[in-house]
């Protein structure tokens, strides 16, 4: 009995003209594009419209132990703070992290099915995607929807069999290796903590304390970046999270408010 | 010479306010009904919300008519789903298909904000936001729509839950019982038709419960 699985290919929508896979390379999903005579002009338009998230600050480095990943989790849209719990860093699988800073839609779309390309990767070659496949896919993919309009700065840290590895991508079509990267609006301020603690040979508790240090530093001065500092640590078992902890309290934290010595003290007026 | 520029735009915004949130074992979605282009009204009596699967319900506000299509879509997808699997979408898996509809349509947007709530497997109240795009998050309670800055730094104020993020996991879920969390709701939209033009006439709440889904209508202003 032939079973109908048309249904399952999901690369097009239903009605949708089928997307060809030519030689097992995909092809990138085909979207539908607007009839239009001035299609810069309309997607500047819609994306005024639609005001994707921005403004946030992610980080990610590479040390003795492994890879550190740190983000910030706010989300605004213009002067207004869409969110103060925003994911930032995606877990595309395993052993995988991504960040995201940019459109959110766009990361979280292309994560989802970059996740979904290593698995394949997977099944079809029998072990693991190296961090320099996973990254070079990605790459790939938002080099041919350059001048579309797509907005995605983002970082691949994983564990491989060569070890840590970091890449930052972007939807440029840029794709950087590097030991240490911070992308956002809050990235200068956090480049000024990370550069100046950064050591090769720390501790996994060193490297936590200084990514989140430096979430912190870049959430006190940039004001599109905020809500909770996750950190999470990508080892050879794997990532984990390490920690997520509210701004507001790691600045009390770092700054306790001292009480400060009173010369005299008002007394209360009895009542009158 | 300058270059001739379309007059013709193929959105239009009809107005609104939409607001879930999400309890111990029920999820509350409510809309308002007043459908709007510029400055007139269309119509008093629009529903916004759309039940989607047994215990799965969307409200959504801005351009109706892309509305109109998504719901649509969405409808075709999930009786395919059916077809094939032999039961409901359940919210979270709704959640994602809503996701990826939007997504599709990356460069053509729908101009749909949306909130999607319903009952997870367990019976947990659960809330999902999005963007135009599809860009999306669970969460305790969300607001879209042209209220949406007046009801949610109120409904921060009343139901703030720690960050999913925090580590240890802290649960999101609001503490406040299904009575508690009608009556916040009906606060909310009659203070939010006090100052968003676009906000009145009547307000349409959903209640998901185990039980099933309960519909219940109070009257906003009409100016």
């Amino acid at each position: 009995m032939k079973l109908d699985t048309s249904g399952l290919e999901s690369a097009a929508p239903v009605w949708g003209a089928p997307s060809e896979l030519v030689d097992g390379f995909s092809a990138a999903p085909s979207f539908e594009v607007p009839n239009t005579t001035d299609f810069d002009g309309f997607q500047k338009e819609a994306i005024q419209m639609v005001k994707p998230a921005k403004g946030t600050t992610t980080l990610a480095f590479i040390f003795k132990e492994g890879a550190m990943v740190a983000a910030d989790s706010r989300a605004s849209m213009g002067g207004y703070i869409s969110s103060q719990s925003v994911k930032k860093i995606i877990e595309i699988n395993p052993y995988m992290l991504g960040t995201m800073a940019g459109g959110a839609a766009d990361c979280q779309f292309w994560h989802r099915n970059l996740g979904i390309k290593c698995r394949l990767h997977e099944l079809a070659n029998k072990r693991r995607i190296s961090v320099t496949g996973a990254s070079k896919l990605l790459a790939n993919i938002l080099y041919s929807y350059r001048g579309m309009g797509l907005s995605v700065g983002t970082m691949i840290a994983g564990w491989d069999e060569t070890g840590p590895g970091l890449y930052y991508v972007d939807s440029e079509g840029g794709r950087l290796k590097g030991m240490r990267f911070s992308v956002g609006s809050g990235s200068p301020y956090a480049y000024g903590v990370l550069d100046n603690g950064y050591r090769y040979d720390m501790s996994v508790e060193e490297a936590a304390e200084l990514a989140r240090r430096a979430i912190y530093h870049a959430t006190f001065r940039d004001g599109a970046s905020g809500g909770v500092a996750s950190v999470y640590y990508v080892g050879p078992n794997g990532w984990k999270k390490i920690s997520g902890d509210d701004v507001g309290e790691l600045h009390y934290k770092y700054y306790p408010v001292l009480p400060s010595t009173v010369e005299q003290e008002m007394v209360e007026a009895a009542a009158a | 010479m300058t270059k001739q520029q379309a007059n013709w735009s193929p959105y239009d915004n009809n107005g609104g306010s939409c607001v879930a949130i999400a309890g111990a074992d029920y999820c509350v979605i409510a809309a308002d009904t007043r459908m709007s282009t510029g400055y007139n009204i269309l119509t008093r009596e629009y529903s916004k919300i759309c039940k989607l699967a047994d215990k799965c319900v969307m409200a959504s506000s801005g351009f109706q008519a892309d509305v109109k299509a998504l719901q649509k879509q969405l409808a075709a997808r999930h009786l395919i789903y059916q077809h094939q699997h032999n039961k409901q979408m359940n919210c979270p898996a709704m959640a994602q298909l809503l996701s990826n509809t939007l997504y599709y349509k990356r460069f053509f947007p729908y101009y749909s904000f949306n909130v999607l709530g319903g009952l997870d497997n367990e019976g947990k109240g659960c809330v999902f936001t999005y963007d135009a795009v599809g860009s999306y998050e669970k969460v305790g309670y969300s607001s879209q729509g042209s209220g949406s800055t007046l009801i949610m730094p109120f409904l921060d104020n009343q139901l703030k839950s720690p960050s999913p993020l925090l580590l240890p996991v802290q649960d999101a879920v609001t503490p406040l019982v299904e009575a508690e969390a009608v009556n916040l709701v009906k606060t909310v939209f009659a203070s939010a038709s006090e100052r968003d033009i676009y906000t009145g006439d009547k307000l349409e709440i959903v209640v998901v419960t185990a039980d099933g889904i309960r519909r219940e209508y109070m009257e906003l202003r009409k100016d």
